[in-house]
């Protein structure tokens, strides 16, 4: 077979594969790009993904089709290493896109600082989802290590968010020792004897929590909890907002690598904008995620955040110097699990 | 058997059939594409470690814990399936009864089914306020985070292997010999345990090394039912994600090639027990 009859087929066989998993929209789309996203933003990324091609064709005249993988954080930077072409990543965690920076040259290395509010178009926070009534009690972080209190949260190692949460917990304890580190790692520890399963990922932990009946809380994105009481409805559930928690910043970032070779930097980038635009904004506060510009969302969404102290990222030095400290190989929650301790 | 002895050292076994060079051809190159490229590609990785990094992540305390987890549940559950894989063999084999052929079928279900759905199936069964966890919770009992919700796992993907290995060889077996065992006078057991298994042994411990080798690998099943928890119940496979989510790739295959040596030593070790009992009790050949 010669290489051009065989370069046809091959071509064929990605057209007739992209036609079933586009279906209706890719046949006549002059665009397609693709979000590779992390597991929790499948809702809020569907709404925003109609709106903004409306809003473009409506601008330009031209179509333009997106389609967006989930997946967990981690799992989804390693896909764009191995060469999956991202147009944009939305990822859990800025050490997820540092990695595929790092590995892949594809964004350069000072991609934080394109786009406002380090790259991060709305926030969230860890808050506790407790059973209804919070028959233990529980109001802070302190209670957690309470003998009769089992705590459910995924593991830090392979879930972006548990990080969140675990900062977050770290956060609370330096805070409350007048920031003691040696006290804080010692309550963290204390803290993760009280979990008696470690799930892979988000989701599965609040299976474990919600469906299992195992534990008296779970440690969940705000914008999760939320998601679980309209799901399961709010008559088993009840939200508790602790005294202190961390502003998670799930960041956004422009694979420059691959729009440049597919032509797509245009539109690609007016997605991203889209994303801080005060239509996306609004999208954003609907899916209870906290938004970079409060005044945009409907006043009803944006009453549903309660105020809550905020730590920061930056607290911990940033994430090029947190992950390495608490989550490598070695690291302190390694040390937690540490036998004989 | 003087024969084969002698035969076994020609390259080429004359058959009937003609096309020996284009199989062999065919089989190397097939092998080499599936099997050997991927495994050359994974030891490449690992290589790049040297070898006192290699060693020093595989003699890791986490590492040869988990590692040890792995091959021991999968032992266990591998132990359990053969007892009760022949016993499940025997009676669709040697008996009659209603629904026979639905039992025969069910036992192909762990092959067929996405192992993240048996995971969350068995969780969902044996969690503290599941069917059979509400029943074993008062008892002090559980299944579900702890290893022993793993051996349920590696149990249920692990059983088609040694009904199937083991239920062709079993119907070879004419029941004229049991009968000529019982009229020279051997009791039931004798009959069992001198006649009948020692034809069986090749067979079961094939279904033995397949479901062992099945559970060593076992991942989307155990993660569900396993609680995870590191020293206790962290499996080798969730080990080599973890690496992979810290982005750290050599560690990662080095895990990886170290459970590929142990796998293929045991099943070496296993397949050369297979033929001395083959030469042993010969049954077949």
């Amino acid at each position: 077979m010669s290489s051009n009859k065989l370069a046809g087929m091959l071509k064929l066989a990605l057209v007739v594969g992209s036609l079933q998993l586009g279906s209706i929209g890719l046949a006549q789309a002059d665009t397609t790009i693709l979000n590779v996203s992390y597991d929790p933003t499948r809702e809020l990324y569907k709404d925003i993904n109609a709106a903004f091609a409306e809003k473009w064709a409506a601008d330009t005249g031209e179509t333009v089709m997106i389609q967006t993988s989930h997946g967990g954080s981690g799992k989804q930077a390693r896909s764009v290493i191995d060469g999956l072409a991202a147009d944009v990543v939305t990822l859990a965690l800025e050490a997820d896109i540092d990695a595929i920076a790092a590995a892949t040259g594809k964004i350069p290395a000072d991609w934080k600082s394109r786009l406002a509010n380090n790259s991060a178009p709305y926030t969230s926070t860890i808050v506790f989802l407790v059973r209804k009534g919070n028959p233990k009690g529980i109001k802070d972080w302190g209670d957690l290590i309470r003998d009769d209190i089992q705590v459910i949260t995924p593991n830090p190692k392979t879930s972006g968010g548990a990080r969140w949460n675990f900062l977050a917990a770290w956060a609370w304890a330096r805070a409350a020792n007048n920031g003691d580190e040696a006290k804080a790692q010692a309550y963290v520890s204390e803290l993760f004897k009280h979990v008696p399963v470690l799930d892979t990922g988000a989701r599965g932990a609040t299976t474990t929590f919600v469906q299992r009946g195992l534990g008296d809380v779970l440690l969940a994105w705000e914008n999760e909890a939320y998601l679980s009481l309209d799901e399961l409805g709010p008559d088993n559930f009840d939200i508790v907002t602790p005294s202190i928690s961390i502003k998670a910043e799930p960041p956004v970032a422009l694979v420059d690598g691959n729009v440049d070779s597919k032509g797509t930097r245009k539109v690609a980038e007016a997605y991203l904008d889209y994303l801080y635009s005060d239509a996306g904004q609004k999208i954003v506060a609907k899916h209870y995620y906290r938004p970079f510009k409060p005044e945009a969302a409907d006043p009803e969404d944006a009453a549903r955040f309660p105020e809550v102290k905020l730590v920061t990222i930056a607290d911990f030095g940033g994430w090029k110097e947190a992950q390495p400290k608490f989550f490598a190989d070695g690291g302190i929650f390694d040390q937690i699990y540490k036998p004989g301790r | 058997m003087a024969s084969r002895t002698r035969m076994r050292w020609r390259f080429r076994q004359p058959s009937v059939i003609p096309g020996f060079g284009l199989a062999l051809g065919v089989t190397l190159t097939w092998l080499t594409l599936i099997v050997l490229i991927p495994i050359a590609g994974l030891l490449w990785r690992s290589s790049g470690l040297g070898w006192s990094k290699f060693i020093a992540l595989t003699l890791d305390e986490r590492t040869v814990n988990a590692l040890t987890i792995s091959f021991g549940t999968a032992f266990i559950a591998a132990i359990v399936n053969l007892v009760f894989g022949v016993v499940l063999a025997w009676v669709l084999v040697r008996y009659r009864f209603p629904g026979k052929r639905v039992i025969d079928a069910m036992v192909d279900l762990p092959f067929a089914l996405p192992t993240a759905v048996a995971g969350i199936a068995l969780t969902t069964l044996y969690a503290p306020n599941g069917w059979i966890g509400a029943v074993l919770e008062p008892l002090g009992i559980k299944i579900a985070f702890t290893p022993a919700g793993i051996i349920v796992a590696l149990v249920f993907v692990g059983l088609p292997f040694v009904v199937r290995t083991v239920q062709p060889i079993m119907e070879e077996i004419d029941k004229e010999v049991e009968e000529a065992a019982a009229t020279l006078g051997a009791n039931r057991f004798q009959t069992i345990s001198r006649v009948l298994l020692p034809g069986l042994l090749p067979a079961g411990l094939t279904g033995f090394a397949l479901a062992f080798a099945r559970g060593v690998g076992e991942y989307g099943s155990v993660i569900f039912i396993a609680g995870n928890l590191p020293y206790v119940s962290e499996i080798a496979p969730l080990l080599i994600v973890i690496r992979l989510e810290e982005f750290n790739y050599p560690a990662a295959t080095a895990i990886a090639a170290v459970m590929l040596l142990l796998s293929f030593i045991m099943l070496l070790v296993i397949n050369m027990i297979q033929a001395w009992s083959r030469r042993r009790y010969g049954h077949g050949s």
